[in-house]
């Protein structure tokens, strides 16, 4: 009973039980709600240091607590604190577009949902059974069903959460047929299972095999955003609530590359299936590459820019993925996910407060935020470099780590397109960084002020995405 | 703390200073002059009868990859560093303080400075490539923001050109890395040199086949990719012909203390990178089959942009076309993979880097007094400013090439290695010694548009509205004047430097 107690989980799946009970007997200010779950939330990020996290909670064969999960778990702790962060800053856009009764009616779930949703995500990372990954990833898409769609008297963010819902849920029923064929098959459901029966499975059911596969690639394809099944991304991202926005590009997409490299990792020690995987992933890495960098060029939406720039990230890291037999694959694709959540929580924080004073996020309203408000132009400049894939930021040793495992795994074609989306990807990041800087300022602009807190997080994120460029070791250490 | 890392940490120290509020001038200035002294305290105790690498120091970054912050200087690395310091300290005495954001011009401008310096200074691959990319979003915001004429589409392009070079490069660096044997990888440039001392490099070379239809179109070894992929990406950073063109617009549009950093210093990167990473490392017969192929190329520089030169009617995109024209000699120089061309080209590395420096001051004092640099509206400027007619005359002749200036040395060791180079063929000439022969009628080209711009702007009847224009302030006299100088000392005395190049690029 203590071992269920102690385990990581269910100690966020307590606080945010707390903070909802906390939410309905204060009528009050609901801000230090968020508050309470960011401290809650820094307090279990600490404890993960320590070791000793208790196993057997679940049956074996069921939970892996290998160092990829822990080093997620903390990447999942640590991405729904910047989101209540960012939640926080964005509470007063949020409450004109929610039906009020009385004020600050509807914030508590603002604030409370992403814990859960963080709860399932650590499940998932955790996962080593494919019930177990349907569940935890059931937890989180309703999570993020109701957040998308949460401000309520907003068209867009309408919008986004029926898109999000309908596309959810198609893309769950694919994963659900796919696991069915793979336990029918296999007759396990656990990965562990599947890996030892593999071997003796007739040749005859291989192409049911692969059949099953896919249907699952295709599910996961949608979590990570992979062409073809990207077509939610841009309108979901441009309406849903930015805080949930950056949730969802970061978390979501890296829990489902961790998803997606746990699962077929066990196909991938058959001989005949090995290939065929490698070429559908290859396939999939390149349209992704090609598709989110050139459909970014002509971006004038900030938002949308962002939801371009995450599907070609999903690019880089399949083609991460797709580097199967570099033993550095693995490694590479962890370290690019934790250089995107910096990255891309950078960038978030600034359009919130951006977003707020101007009321647009379109990169014209960044017009000379270089004059208007010099820290969020250097926080968000440093951002894009690193997006882009700069040296000296974390955004390039990602993009170096990719392209040393493709080159070791012989993904020629991979890095050869993967160089051209770079170029792509200086024009779109840079055509933020000439609105800062070039353009002039709009006339009776009002200067952004930025509160303590947030100077505090652009200071520590532009910090970290620099030092973890020059010196990646101690993240690297974690993922081996 | 390594001297060497005291080089590269004083420009940033003095761009953060300048950022942080403090007089940005003066800060870029003191930095500058600092750096200056250090790196002539460093030359003075630099010991010039050991080979290899002196001062080093290194710190390991990523050790499961081999990579580490390695800094250490020998003859050849000494000799960019002056260059470096010489060319900064020039630039920003130079620059006019503008009118909008005066800390972010010269922190910029001090920020290419360090990435420079840095790249010469490394002896680890992964940080020299590093280094060179810390100057490209400064060059960016330089040009887009205080450049002149189409300056948005010439930052564009130099930033997407130079981002796709590098990236090839950073393939090529990759290939070269995974081509030694498991165990051994490094990224250090020593290492690197040493496996190919020891035959461990590429030793499990494969051949690539390429065919379509059962119709083989390129066999192609995996040792011969990496050489193109390197070459090539270097080439684009260096602007070898058809990679060219982001250079003279981006040249022409920046302002003066950027392009004379960006054509005099860091352009020199690519050439610096090839004699370090390609040339002592990769076998002959590797890159014999490429001779032809890029002598082609480097004769497109020399003969099809010197002619494109000629036809320039703008000082700036003139100066901009002749130093993408004179990469080609260096390139010669590279190209005949025997010491002397090496020396040449290496030498000339400095030579032109002081001389366009020079012309890219008098060329931007010029745009400041009088708003164009078109020939048409210009004429007779020497009766108005006789000691800015002499300092362009002397700057020119350097750039031409003329005896007594370093450009004649190198031009003429490039030309004497590059007949020598190759495999000799009893009757006629093999392929080195045409294009030698060709290149040679570059030197007639850039006399013909050097003299020609010289004409136009200072000699003939002086034209009216510019009969009040006041001679070079001392300040900037004393910048060009001291570039001259140096020119006109190595050209007298090129032994100067040979003795600390030479060693340096000794194949072990």
């Amino acid at each position: 009973m203590t071992a269920f107690l102690l385990s990581p989980e269910f100690r966020v799946v307590f606080l945010g039980i707390f903070l909802l009970m906390l939410d309905s007997f204060t009528k009050t200010d609901k801000r230090y709600i968020a508050w309470a779950g960011i401290v809650g939330l820094v307090i279990l990020f600490g404890f993960s240091f320590f070791p000793g996290l208790p196993e057997g909670v679940f049956p074996p064969g069921f939970y892996l607590s290998d160092p990829t999960a822990l080093f997620f778990k903390r990447f999942m702790l640590l991405s729904t604190i910047l989101t209540l962060a960012l939640a926080l800053d964005y509470s007063k856009v949020y409450q004109e577009y929610i039906p009020a009764g009385r004020p600050g009616a509807g914030l508590g779930e603002f604030y409370i949902l992403p814990i859960f949703a963080c709860a399932g995500f650590m499940w998932l990372v955790s996962a080593a059974d494919f019930i177990m990954i349907f569940v935890s990833l059931e937890l989180v898409t309703m999570c993020f069903y109701v957040l998308v769609a949460s401000m309520r008297k907003n068209l867009l963010s309408l919008e986004a959460g029926v898109k999000y819902l309908i596309l959810g849920a198609l893309s769950t029923g694919f994963l659900v047929y796919g696991i069915t064929w793979v336990i029918g098959l296999t007759g396990h459901t656990s990965l562990d299972g599947i890996r030892e029966v593999l071997p003796i499975v007739p040749q005859g059911y291989q192409v049911a095999l692969m059949f099953g596969l896919g249907l699952i690639l295709v599910a996961v394809g949608f979590k990570v955003a992979a062409v073809p099944f990207q077509f939610w991304v841009p309108d979901v991202y441009q309406g849903a609530p930015t805080p949930v926005t950056a949730y969802l590009s970061v978390a979501s997409k890296a829990a489902g590359f961790v998803v997606l490299m746990r699962v077929i990792e066990p196909f991938l020690t058959v001989p005949g299936l090995e290939q065929k995987i490698v070429t559908v992933l290859t396939v999939l890495a390149a349209l992704t590459l090609l598709y989110g960098n050139l459909a970014a060029l002509p971006q004038t939406n900030f938002k949308r820019l962002l939801a371009y720039s995450s599907i070609a990230h999903a690019g880089y890291l399949l083609v991460g993925v797709a580097s199967v037999g570099a033993e550095a694959s693995g490694p590479a694709v962890g370290f690019y996910l934790g250089g995107y959540l910096l990255m891309t929580f950078l960038a978030f924080l600034v359009l919130v407060h951006v977003g707020r004073v101007t009321g647009g996020d379109d990169i014209s309203d960044f017009n000379g935020l270089g004059r208007r408000s010099p820290v969020l132009a250097l926080g968000l400049l440093i951002a894009m470099l690193s997006l882009a894939g700069l040296p000296f930021t974390i955004g390039f040793l990602g993009k170096f780590l990719i392209f040393e495992a493709a080159m070791q795994s012989h993904q020629y074609l991979l890095v050869v397109l993967g160089a051209v989306t770079v170029a792509c990807g200086f024009y779109y990041y840079l055509k933020v960084v000439r609105a800062m800087y070039w353009q002039p300022v709009v006339a009776e602009a009002p200067a952004i002020p930025v509160p303590v807190f947030t100077r505090f997080l652009i200071a520590l994120l532009s910090a970290a995405i620099i030092i973890f460029g020059i010196y990646p070791q101690p993240l690297l250490a974690m993922l081996r | 703390m390594s001297p060497l890392l005291c080089l590269i940490l004083l420009p940033v120290a003095g761009a953060i200073l300048a950022m942080a509020g403090f007089p940005a001038r003066k800060m870029a200035i003191t930095a500058a002059a600092l750096n200056l002294l250090a790196c002539v305290a460093i030359l003075a105790s630099f010991q010039g009868d050991k080979t290899g690498y002196q001062f080093l120091s290194s710190c390991p970054v990523l050790p499961s990859l081999g990579i580490s912050f390695t800094l250490g200087a020998d003859g050849l690395s000494l000799v960019m560093l002056l260059l470096s310091t010489v060319v900064t300290l020039a630039a920003v005495t130079v620059a006019r303080a503008p009118q909008t954001n005066a800390p972010w011009f010269y922190a910029s401008l001090l920020f290419i400075s360090a990435g420079a310096i840095g790249a010469f200074a490394s002896v680890d691959a992964f940080f020299f490539y590093m280094f060179h990319e810390l100057a490209l979003i400064p060059t960016f915001l330089l040009i887009g923001i205080w450049g002149s004429g189409d300056r948005q589409t010439a930052a564009w392009k130099i930033t997407i050109y130079l981002a796709f070079g590098s990236f090839v490069l950073l393939i090529g660096l990759i290939g070269l890395y995974l081509a030694m044997p498991v165990g051994a990888r490094s990224f250090d440039m020593r290492a690197m040199a040493e496996h190919a001392k020891l035959g461990t490099l590429f030793a499990h070379d494969t051949v690539h086949s390429f065919s379509i239809f059962g119709f083989e179109y390129l066999s192609i070894t995996h040792a011969q990719i990496i050489y193109l992929l390197l070459f090539l990406g270097f080439g684009v950073l260096v602007s070898l012909f058809p990679f060219h063109t982001w250079a003279p617009q981006a040249y022409a549009s920046a302002p003066a203390p950027a392009a004379m950093l960006h054509a005099g210093v860091l352009k020199k990167f690519g050439l610096y990178g090839i004699m370090r990473l390609v040339t002592p490392i990769f076998p002959p017969h590797v890159a014999a089959p490429f001779n032809t192929l890029l002598l082609v190329l480097l004769l497109g520089n020399i003969l099809y942009v010197g002619f494109v030169t000629i036809s320039q009617r703008k000082l700036d995109l003139m100066l901009g076309y002749s130093s993408v024209m004179h990469m080609g000699y260096i390139f010669l120089g590279i190209l005949s993979w025997n010491a002397l061309g090496l020396t040449g080209a290496a030498f000339m590395l400095v030579a032109h880097g002081l001389s366009i420096a020079a012309l890219f001051a008098l060329s931007g004092e010029l745009r400041e007094r009088t708003g164009t640099l078109d020939f048409s509206e210009m004429g007779g400027l020497a009766k108005a400013m006789p000691t800015f007619g002499l300092l362009f005359g002397f700057a020119a002749m350097a750039a031409i090439g003329l005896p007594g200036f370093a450009n004649f040395a190198g031009e003429l060791m490039v030309f004497f290695g590059a007949f020598s180079a190759g495999v000799r063929s009893s009757p006629g000439f093999n392929a080195f010694q045409i294009a030698t022969v060709i290149g040679l009628w570059g030197v007639v080209i850039s006399a013909v548009y050097m003299l020609r711009a010289y004409r136009r702007i200072f000699m003939g009847p002086l034209v009216d509205r510019w009969k009040s224009l006041a001679d070079i302030a001392p300040l900037p006299k004393l910048c060009v004047a001291g570039l001259i100088l140096l020119l006109l000392v190595v050209g007298f005395y090129p032994q100067l430097l040979l003795h600390l190049i030479s060693p340096a690029l000794i194949r072990p």
